[in-house]
């Protein structure tokens, strides 16, 4: 058998369509897209600019393609693939909210996950020690990290708001992963990950 | 010649020579009443016949890719460094051939073999050949060989043309197909490079309409230009200042004449006059034309996505940062036609200084990519 996936990848995994078509942006050496191909007979492809990274997924035998996220996706067509997944990558790209409506443009659906500064221990680090936040899921220092694009759940709910992107589904994992109940109630103070599923609205939804 | 035969060379190799008999009609519309096809081969075929590479050479490449002919050979074949046991394209696990297409110097029928017809040599009375007739007969020296399916065919430059048209016309025949500094059409000004070095043999006075043969001449000077053009297309301006610089030959002060000054000059004279050595002047104006006319896509109304729509092959597409020849956006373009279709692609840009040549160097990230590919490919036949 082989390991089981982190669990936010399993959210992930969980909310794809079995045999659909998926684009992982920043897909790392393919972990989902190995799982997505396997479990769920899903047509994958990755994209990484790492040269390390995309050798582990030609490893595997993924189709990956290297790419660096800062140049857009302007080659794909729009809804060339059923869902586009950008998973813990928002936060170090250079456009965030190109990239976010790009990712929906060129996908049916989107799914990101982001670490959500929000969170109780960022916020500790911040407000009371009064030092940069550092954490499992942002381990870097504030000088050499590639994490250049910090946000909260509810700033991402904003950016979601202002830009007519519809909020599919929402997952909050706490700082063990999990997905309680309390996280439900105090998503931005508890959840240290946070995953969305999420879609353009359509024009005659729009406020 | 070489010291000591190294650890990981196939070694001491030689050709074989498949004589073909039947007409060979060409897209061109003439026709070959017969011809020949020279091969090497590394590495054991299985029993499964499930472990063939076949390899698609370039422009001035042949079917010698690896190892020595002899003990006296100054240079093992041209794609030693990816070829031979433990090497990337390994072939303790791998069967792999390399064959010359037709219309070539190096032993396959060509412009310089007889024409049974006259019983002189072809010149410029040679059939046009196409990168879709190299691989036809590539298909006929498969059956001779008794591969039903290539676990992987593989080529740089114009030979990643062949590997294109391979997937596209026998989808089948194939697994894996590995596209290496490839275009899926030549540009304007690559066809433009092309033409000035085809005008630099013709207007060469040894030329006499490429029956030089006949005139016991060749076409030296002209062909050394043509060399000497290409050259400058295969390197990168950054690779050739990083060589050359404007340093002046053996440092000596400038002559102000025109005479070699400068050692950019002297490496390009002396590439051209090595060239000329072993190729045949008319193989390189029917080689030439090859490359202008491949555009697979023609056939569909220019669109290259729908050119794919029947392809089974798994692709690998690789370019170089300083490929100016064949950027890296050629590439790109051959991937998205590919996602588009639906095949299953991967792609990496190499970032390397050597421009289009840098497909035939050991470059550290290149060849890990295609060790990669390979182990992945051995592991899924069971190798």
């Amino acid at each position: 058998m082989s390991q089981p996936l982190r669990p936010d990848l399993q959210i992930i995994a969980d909310w794809i369509r079995p045999g659909s078509r998926v684009l992982d942006l920043g897909c790392g050496e393919g972990e989902l897209l190995d799982y997505l191909r396997r479990e769920k007979q899903v047509q994958g492809y990755g994209i990484e600019v790492d040269d390390d990274r995309l050798a582990a997924a030609i490893r595997r035998g993924l189709p990956v393609l290297q790419q660096d996220l800062d140049q857009g996706l302007r080659q794909f067509a729009d809804n060339s693939v059923d869902t586009v997944v950008l998973s813990l990558t928002l936060q170090a790209v250079y456009y965030p909210r190109e990239l976010l409506l790009e990712m929906l443009r060129v996908g049916r659906e989107g799914i990101v996950t982001f670490p959500n500064m929000g969170h109780w221990r960022a916020r500790w680090q911040l407000g009371v020690t009064g030092r940069m936040p550092m954490t499992d899921v942002l381990p870097h220092s504030w000088y050499d990290t590639p994490n250049i694009h910090l946000c909260t759940i509810d700033d991402f709910d904003a950016l979601c708001h202002d830009n007519q992107i519809a909020v599919l589904e929402r997952r909050v994992l706490d700082d063990r992963r999990r997905n309680t109940a309390a996280n439900r109630v105090w998503p931005n103070l508890l959840g240290e990950v946070a995953l969305y599923r999420c879609a353009l609205r359509q024009p005659e939804e729009k406020k | 010649m070489v010291e000591k035969i190294p650890a990981d060379s196939v070694g001491i190799v030689s050709y074989h020579d498949l004589e073909v008999r039947e007409a060979l009609t060409l897209a061109c519309g003439q026709s070959l009443p017969g011809y020949n096809l020279r091969y090497e081969c590394y590495g054991e075929l299985n029993a499964a016949r499930s472990n063939a590479v076949l390899l698609c050479h370039a422009l001035s490449g042949d079917h010698h890719a690896a190892g020595y002919h002899s003990a006296e050979d100054r240079k093992p074949g041209w794609w030693d460094n990816m070829i031979g046991p433990g090497k990337p394209i390994d072939t303790r696990r791998f069967f792999v051939v390399c064959s010359n297409f037709l219309g070539s110097c190096k032993g396959s029928t060509g412009p310089a073999s007889i024409n049974p017809a006259t019983g002189e040599p072809w010149g410029l009375d040679f059939p046009m050949v196409t990168v879709a007739d190299w691989v036809r007969t590539q298909a006929v020296l498969s059956d001779h060989l008794g591969i039903a399916q290539w676990a992987a065919i593989v080529g740089g430059s114009l030979g990643g043309m062949q590997v294109l048209q391979w997937a596209i016309d026998f989808p089948e025949r194939l697994r894996h197909a590995v596209v290496i500094a490839a275009a899926p059409k030549l540009s304007a000004q690559n066809i433009g490079f092309n033409e000035v070095c085809r005008q630099a043999i013709m207007s060469d006075p040894d030329f006499h309409g490429g029956r030089y043969y006949q005139a016991g001449t060749k076409p030296k000077h002209g062909l050394a230009l043509a060399r000497m053009i290409g050259h400058i297309t295969y390197l990168s301006d950054d690779a050739m200042g990083k060589k050359f610089g404007r340093e002046t030959r053996g440092g000596k002060q400038l002559s102000y004449g025109f005479d070699i000054d400068f050692e950019v000059e002297s490496y390009l004279r002396y590439q051209g006059q090595r060239f000329v050595e072993h190729f045949d002047a008319n193989s390189y104006l029917f080689i030439t034309k090859a490359l202008d006319y491949f555009d697979p896509a023609a056939a569909h109304g220019g669109d290259l996505a729908a050119t794919f729509a029947q392809v089974q092959a798994r692709f690998l597409v690789a370019s170089f940062s300083s490929d100016w020849r064949f950027a890296p956006e050629r590439s790109r373009e051959i991937v998205q036609a590919l996602f588009r279709a639906g095949a299953a692609v991967s792609y990496a840009e190499i970032e390397a200084q050597h421009g289009h040549d840098s497909f035939l160097l050991p470059i550290p990230q290149y060849h890990r990519i295609m060790r990669a590919h390979f182990e992945r490919i051995a592991e899924e036949q069971g190798l």
